[in-house]
């Protein structure tokens, strides 16, 4: 029979970690679909009552989002256009239900290539706040999400918070584009995400750009990025892009989409991300 | 450990004692008697088991129970208010958004949640809030009517006696469906009973050795004993009465991955617990036989012993000369079509249990088939019917995947071994892996048609994947050869069916039973030809449509009721609009989004092909005044419950709202069938109209009354009211003649048809449903996805008993059918949960407009025949139709995936 602990400060959270391996539990939703038909029995440590790990909090130069947040908390959140697309991949995580529950801290330590926090935290410049009783770590998402359901977390570590700079250009725009086969509940073929900065004459001073479900770990196309830079918010944007753009996507061919489908919906989905920037500045 | 945690649940604090990490879904039910929060998946994938936590919608089936301490836990049991429904779920009943209920407690917490925020929602608004709950039969529409009008006012139809045919009448079940307190299959399970749970093959293809089990009994606890094939009396069942070829735990080989192998008994804990690895069990490897390709081959390692080659069946129909056809020819067209393996889905796993009462069995499980269920329990056990007990719960869901047994032999032979009562729940992923599923296909036609556009040549040939087992295999290989010609009137005919066994689930009955699968095949012959001789994809089928006078492929000359030209009429109007629309969105589109429009026409014959299949139905009043219908039919969401109870009231001349009724349980009604082949209203209906009757001749002979007598019952005195007189019966002082009534009357039907001869002429079925649907949809030419705007569809079904029900029935077969079309591909070992196997959402769903077209037939009751399968069978054909019209892309394989429509845009882009 597994033992379960549900500390409601970090301190206490800190003694527990070193002392066994404990799975982690938040909102449950990743936990639970792994168990069907299976005896409940692991040691369980459940971070869902610790307050400092839940809600959105800025200060000078970043916001800090609580690993424990809800992505409902996060639809609901006053943030900067930039989040836009964060909040949209928010809502097509699973139904209502999943996003009441499950959290942004569980889809990037569950590492699904398909996780669809993943792009948008890519295409925020994001950090990762990893905490362990030695103190505490920073790591970029692409250093604490290293493969399929694989993370640089250590087994005393335990994800904190996720750190989004904050910036101040005057205009900006989040997207985010999430393809499949069906509208609610469903994994991604593919999903891109971009955030977009520009100045008063309409020149590009910032992109990010980042591609989920199309590699075991998303990535960002930094090459188009580079090429974005410094062009004008226009219908001539897409112009910018090329096939080789698109080199580092890896994906797979399964039971959902051949992987010549998906590298090629990725590109249609970028193309008519960075047109509707052309359109909306 | 378990630790006391006190919950709030619906306003009221209770205490339990249990771990903290067990699920929500489980204390509520389990623990608090809550079973109105439904468990489908416990992976969060269908949304059934949602309750609210101080308002906000969660799964409970991912809530770790601790979480919800301190919190206002709402279940579906917390909405009525003193016993009457509220608002919404008045909603619901009012709008026919409850099926087979299993989805509806999910479906009403995440709309309160929706309504406490927003009292006046978009569609949009709702679609969203309610996406992540799936329902399986009605196709979402009248759910979101329903909420957007929680706030309506509530009114009940309650039509005077001989007024219930076709009037929209509420369910009789719906409150019960509605309040949380119906109870399916795993909602009644004795507190004390053993769990039995069946190990099953991870490989699709091996030979097993079973050594001795007693040894590894005393090793755990909990266990109770471990079943292998040495305990089953019989160890083989099928639906056929010859060719039962499914071992209920296998004796030596297992033939697909999901084959039972033993079961163990025990604990809940326990047989959760135990593993095949920890069991003395060898599998040697053999190479499966995947595919039609791998069973036609010569080298296929043979499934079943007494089945060469590895067929289990061949059905054909030959009507004149295909030769002499193709010489009138002016188009001719050829075609092969593909399918996949689909899964039923029904929201509700299979579930139930069994216990020994004195020398009986006595089985509670949810199925479609009481008295096929009672047969094969006696079979198995090799003891006399008599001697076994069916009780059908509610069903949430079947759609064909609840004919076969599933739990029912384990638990008897258990029930019968243990003085304990036993239980059994599938997982959702065991459900999938184990159940039937519809016949993946192979289908090759080739249709002509002469100058006008009159058909002069049909011709099939079918392979379908029967799976390891036969289970339906052989009705669909009968089924398909009758049907494959399409609802028209074709001269030449030449259409065989086959069912080949290879190493996958068994594929049974699906709703449509082939003819979905056929259907596209005859479909795109009909447009193919239209296109060849210029003709609108309308009129073609209009020119062919049978008639009443003309012979079917099996030469059955149609007496009466044969809808299809009245149903392709219905539709010109948005035939037209609908190509409008579509010509002018593509004016004005880039390309890249292109819309079109298609249709699908089918026919259906109603009932079991060339075989008896009776229904006994009987209606007593008792001394109270109590009117009972005994309807052995089973209402798996489709609405029997009260269809029958309508039939039966105005043939009687009772009000239907004074009927009670008790449904299926094998010792207290008569065996109506099973609940498949669209056959209930027809059948039991008509079974129903003649008990009615029959009741009314009773009484009206009683008192001397004439054919024209008004009945009217208040308390324990009937009057009976004619232009001569009144008479008023006490019916206390009448004597009981049968099932504690005073007044007794049965009905059976059994539909006229007769054996097909060896080119398949004959007369299959007594009726035939007609429909035909239109689609348009709008194509994204980049992603190769789909969405499908609007469908139109008309059906014939002789007398729609109840109108609100024949839509419910119509659109969750356009949902099945849409999800046959776009999305729905069941890999064994791959797709065994529902969010890799993907059904329908609220947001993929069209607008559904539905005219019913009402030719009736004589035989039916009222002019009544079936729409449970049609509903399906046109929507692929039409949605196919739609892509190609917008596209060019000719379908030919389902389900029409983004990569799969991708790729033939690129195939056709580079041809150009």
């Amino acid at each position: 029979m597994g033992e379960y602990f549900r500390p409601d400060n970090l301190s206490d959270l800190l003694a527990l970690l070193p002392s066994r391996h404990l799975t982690v539990l938040a909102g449950g939703t990743d936990y639970y679909p792994a168990k069907v038909g299976q005896k409940l029995d692991d040691d369980i440590l459940d971070i869902s009552a610790i307050s400092e790990l839940h809600g959105i909090e800025r200060n000078e130069q970043r916001w800090v989002i609580g690993a424990a947040t809800c992505w409902t908390d996060i639809v609901n959140a006053e943030l900067p256009p930039l989040f836009d697309g964060l909040k949209l991949a928010a809502k097509e995580v699973g139904g209502r239900q999943i996003q009441n529950s499950g959290t942004i801290g569980g889809n990037l330590c569950n590492a699904s290539p398909a996780a669809d926090g993943v792009p948008a935290l890519l295409s925020l410049d994001a950090t990762v706040e990893v905490l362990s009783p030695e103190g505490s770590r920073m790591l970029s998402i692409s250093e604490f999400v290293l493969g399929n359901r694989k993370t640089a977390l250590q087994p005393t570590e335990i994800l904190k918070a996720i750190h989004i700079p904050v910036r101040q250009a005057a205009n900006s725009l989040g997207s985010f584009l999430k393809l499949g086969s069906r509208k609610y509940l469903v994994i991604s073929l593919a999903m891109v995400a971009g955030t977009v900065e520009w100045d008063a004459s309409g020149t590009i001073t910032y992109c990010r750009l980042s591609v989920g479900a199309c590699s075991e770990v998303a990535i960002r196309l930094t090459e188009l990025e580079d090429s974005l830079v410094g062009q004008q918010m226009n219908s001539t944007l897409t112009r910018n892009i090329r096939d080789a753009h698109f080199s580092s996507l890896n994906p797979i061919d399964d039971v959902r989409a051949t992987a010549v489908y998906r590298k090629d919906a990725a590109k249609t989905l970028i193309h008519r991300m960075i047109s509707s920037w052309g359109a909306a500045s | 450990m378990t630790r006391s945690i006190e919950l709030n649940v619906n306003g009221k604090t209770v205490s339990v004692e249990t771990q903290p990490v067990t699920r929500l879904s489980e204390v509520l039910r389990d623990q608090l008697g809550l079973t109105g929060t439904k468990v489908g998946c416990n992976a969060g994938d269908c949304g059934a088991c949602t309750v609210t936590l101080d308002g906000e919608q969660v799964c409970s089936c991912l809530t770790p129970v601790i979480q919800a301490e301190g919190k206002s836990i709402t279940t579906v049991e917390g909405l009525a208010h003193a016993g009457s429904l509220n608002k919404l779920q008045q909603a619901f009943s009012r709008h026919g958004a409850a099926q087979c209920g299993i989805c509806s407690p999910g479906m009403l917490m995440a709309a309160s949640s929706l309504l406490a925020e927003n009292d006046t929602p978009s569609r949009d608004a709702v679609e969203d809030a309610l996406g992540g709950v799936l329902c399986r039969c009605t196709g979402y529409q009248k759910i979101v009517d329903a909420v957007m009008d929680a706030a309506g006012e509530h009114t009940t139809l309650e039509p005077e006696a001989g007024q219930a045919v076709g009037a929209s009448i509420a369910k009789l079940d719906a409150e019960e469906k509605l309040n949380g307190l119906e109870k399916y299959g795993a909602d009644n399970i004795p507190e004390n009973a053993f769990w039995v749970r069946i190990l099953r093959s991870p490989y699709p293809s091996a030979r097993v050795e079973i050594d001795d089990m007693s040894l590894v009994i005393d090793t755990w606890n909990g266990l109770h004993d471990i079943l292998t094939y040495k305990d089953i009396p019989f160890n083989r069942f099928g639906i056929y009465p010859v060719g039962k070829d499914q071992p209920v735990l296998t004796d030596g080989v297992v033939r697909y991955r999901g084959d039972a192998v033993v079961a163990v008994v025990g604990t809940k804990d326990v047989v959760q617990s135990i593993g095949l690895d920890d069991l003395p069990i060898k599998f040697l490897l053999q190479e499966p036989v995947i595919g039609l390709d791998a069973a036609r081959s010569k080298n296929a390692l043979q499934l079943h012993e007494d089945k060469p080659e590895n067929v289990l069946i061949s059905g054909h129909v030959a009507k004149g000369s295909i030769e002499l056809g193709l010489n009138e020819a002016a188009a001719v067209t050829e075609g092969s079509f593909q399918t996949r393996f689909v899964e039923h889905a029904y929201i509700e796993p299979e579930a139930g249990w069994a216990q020994r009462v004195g020398d009986r069995v006595e089985v509670t499980v949810t199925t479609q088939a009481v008295h096929i269920d009672l047969d094969e329990i006696a079979n198995v056990l090799q003891v006399e019917k008599e001697r076994v007990r069916v009780i059908p719960t509610a069903v949430g869901g079947g759609f064909g995947g609840k004919l076969d047994v599933s739990i029912q032999p384990i638990l008897a032979v258990a029930a019968m071994k243990y003085d304990r009562p036993v239980a059994y729940v599938y997982e959702r992923p065991e459900s999938m892996a184990a159940s039937t599923k519809r016949h993946p296909s192979e289908v090759k036609s080739r249709f002509a048609a002469d100058k006008d556009g009159k058909l002069v040549v049909a011709e099939m040939t079918a392979d379908f994947d029967t799976g390891a087992y036969a289970s339906w295999g052989p009705t669909v290989a009968g089924r398909v050869p009758v049907h494959g010609s399409g609802p028209y009137f074709v001269p030449n005919v030449h259409i065989t069916g086959r069912g080949l066994f290879t190493n996958a689930p068994p594929a049974g009955a699906f709703r449509g039973f082939g003819v979905p699968q056929a259907a596209i095949a005859h479909e795109t012959m009909m447009d193919d030809l239209a296109e060849q001789l210029g003709m609108d994809r309308l009129e073609i089928r209009l020119k062919n449509a049978i008639r009443v006078g003309e012979a079917t492929a099996t030469g059955q000359v149609l007496q009466a009721s044969a809808g299809m030209a009245p149903c392709l009429e219905e539709l010109k109007p948005g035939w037209g609009e609908m190509n409008a629309l579509a010509r002018a969105f593509n004016e004005k589109s880039d390309g890249v989004l292109r819309r079109g429009v298609g249709i699908g026409a089918m026919w259906y014959g109603i009932g079991n092909t060339s075989l008896s299949n009776p229904s006994t139905m009987e209606v007593g009043i008792d001394k109270n005044g109590k009117i009972t219908l005994y309807n052995g039919a089973v209402d798996i969401g489709q609405g029997s419950n009260t269809i029958m109870p309508q039939i039966c009231a105005d043939a009687a001349g009772l009000p239907v709202s004074d009927f009670h009724y008790i449904m299926g349980d094998s010792d207290l009604t008569e065996d109506a069938g099973k609940t498949s082949a669209s056959r209930q209203t027809f059948v039991s209906g008509k079974a129903s109209e003649l008990a009615g009757l029959d009741l009314r001749q009773q009484i009206l002979r009683h008192v001397n009354a004439g054919e024209d007598a008004l009945f009217t019952i208040e308390g324990s005195i009937l009057t009976i009211t004619d232009k001569n007189a009144k008479h008023e019966v006490d019916l206390k002082t009448l004597p009981e003649i049968k099932k504690g009534n005073v007044f007794f009357g049965s009905g059976n039907f059994d539909p006229p048809t007769s054996p097909l001869d060896e080119n398949g002429q004959g007369v299959p079925y007594a009726t035939y449903g007609f429909a035909a649907q239109i689609a348009l949809v709008e194509v994204d030419t980049q992603l190769g996805t789909t969405k499908v705007i609007k469908i139109i569809a008309a059906h014939d079904v002789g007398q729609a008993i109840n109108p609100q029900l024949v839509e419910g029935q119509i659109h969750g077969g356009i949902a099945q059918g849409l999800g046959l079309a776009l999305m729905e591909e069941f890999v064994p070992g791959v797709t065994e949960n529902l969010h890799d196997y993907l059904i329908p959402t609220f947001g993929d769903m069209p607008d559904m407009e539905i005219l019913i077209v009402e030719d009736a037939e004589p035989l039916g009751p009222f002019g009544a025949k079936g729409v449970g399968e049609p509903g399906l069978v046109p929507t692929a054909p039409a949605i196919f139709g739609a892509v190609r019209h917008a596209t060019g892309v000719r379908v030919t394989e389902a389900p029409l995936l983004p990569h799969r429509l991708k790729a033939a845009l690129n195939k056709k882009e580079a041809a150009q």
